[in-house]
């Protein structure tokens, strides 16, 4: 195997972890949805880890897509979401503040609080 | 196959199970803004499943509607809470209820 | 006016390279007269909205760049932090909501701030108001007061606030 060959499957490994990372990430942070108590918590789960995860796939799909016009438009699609996913989830939170919805502010166990997991 | 296609295939199944339990959320959710967020961020998924879905086939054309869809995700957002805050989407930014003046800021804060 | 000249030929080499690079089949007559008539209309309607300022442009400074990298970071330790709350066997935690003080008065700086706010995992802007905004708190490790006036910093420098 040449040099050229070594590097090529290199790219290849390291774009195949980084989205290997990425959907690890956002497969957490959808089970977090599931698993906290209120719509306070559950909003850092989901609209936030989403934001790092899905800027990790992109990564790794550039560098499996090389320098083409496909890596331009995933660059753009990655910086779409760095710029609009925090602000749709302060547009949320804020909607659901203003509109009065109480946050849980105690002390929360998921093992203890079974019943109020609403 | 190619590694890289099995690469992405694994990773499209794990963002489908992901979509899976945000579906779960749109249908538990108790209150409007925690389904909100499940659609927001199904929608994101959706995206990166389509970018994911353009390289594994080798269909470039579906970045373009990755992109689309990335875009009216955002503005569907913002339409469904103007909608929900207002019950009306004619509403001007200069006409907009300033922020409530709030005591309740929380017994533990 | 000539400020507003200026914004609106940026704003048109601008759209006109994004579609160059989006559409990738070079100059074809019936697709680029397509394009002229979409740039045209949304040049016209950005100058009707009255949304044609500084703020449309999209104008990068290098120290944007290097906020970006400290932010980068940033945002990788606290969404590592969420995660071990998220995936430990028993979810231990205590939401806070806090108020925190911001005496930036920029509107691009203030924004920013509340968006690396927003970004970084576990706190999640809620009201942004006069003189601070009013964050939510995954936990109360997330919401020590040395962080956010860290932050604060970081926005100061990179906005240049101050100094011009």
């Amino acid at each position: 195997m040449d040099w050229m060959g070594l590097v090529q499957l290199a790219v290849i490994l390291v774009s195949a972890a980084l989205m290997l990372t990425g959907a690890g990430i956002i497969l957490a942070g959808a089970v977090g949805v599931i698993r906290l108590p209120d719509f306070y918590t559950r909003m850092h789960a989901a609209g936030v880890t989403d934001t790092l995860g899905a800027e990790i796939i992109i990564l790794g799909l550039i560098l499996q897509a090389g320098f083409t016009l496909v890596s331009v438009k995933l660059a753009l699609l990655g910086l779409i979401i760095f710029l609009t996913s925090p602000t749709s989830t302060h547009a949320v939170a804020n909607a659901a503040y203003r509109s009065g919805l109480k946050p849980i502010l105690r002390r929360w166990r998921s093992d203890e609080n079974r019943g109020d997991a609403a | 196959m190619t590694f890289a296609s099995a690469i992405d295939f694994t990773v499209g199944l794990m963002l489908v199970g992901a979509m899976l339990l945000m579906l779960v959320r749109l249908f538990i959710g108790p209150t409007l803004y925690d389904r909100v967020l499940a659609v927001n961020a199904f929608g994101t998924k959706i995206v990166l499943f389509l970018a994911v879905f353009a390289l594994a086939v080798g269909r470039a054309d579906s970045l373009d509607i990755a992109l689309l869809y990335a875009l009216i995700n955002f503005v569907a957002t913002i339409a469904i809470l103007k909608f929900f805050s207002y019950r009306s989407l004619e509403v001007a930014l200069d006409e907009m209820a300033p922020a409530p003046a709030r005591d309740d800021k929380g017994e533990g804060a | 006016m000539t400020r507003k000249w200026l914004y609106g030929v940026t704003l048109t080499i601008v759209l006109t390279a994004m579609w160059a690079l989006l559409s990738g089949y070079g100059l074809k007559q019936p697709l680029l007269s397509l394009a002229i008539f979409s740039i045209v209309v949304t040049v016209f309607m950005t100058i009707r909205m009255g949304l044609l300022d500084g703020e449309a442009i999209p104008y990068w400074r290098l120290r944007y760049l290097a906020y970006w990298g400290w932010l980068g970071r940033e945002i990788v330790k606290s969404n590592i932090a969420v995660l071990k709350i998220v995936l430990s066997p028993v979810i231990d935690i205590k939401p806070v909501v806090t108020r925190t003080p911001v005496s930036l008065k920029d509107d691009v700086a203030r924004a920013t701030l509340a968006n690396s706010y927003t970004l970084t995992p576990g706190t999640v802007t809620m009201e942004i108001e006069e003189g601070g905004f009013i964050l939510h708190g995954l936990d109360e490790s997330f919401c020590g007061q040395e962080g956010f006036r860290i932050f604060e910093r970081k926005v100061k420098s990179a906005t240049g606030e101050g100094s011009e």
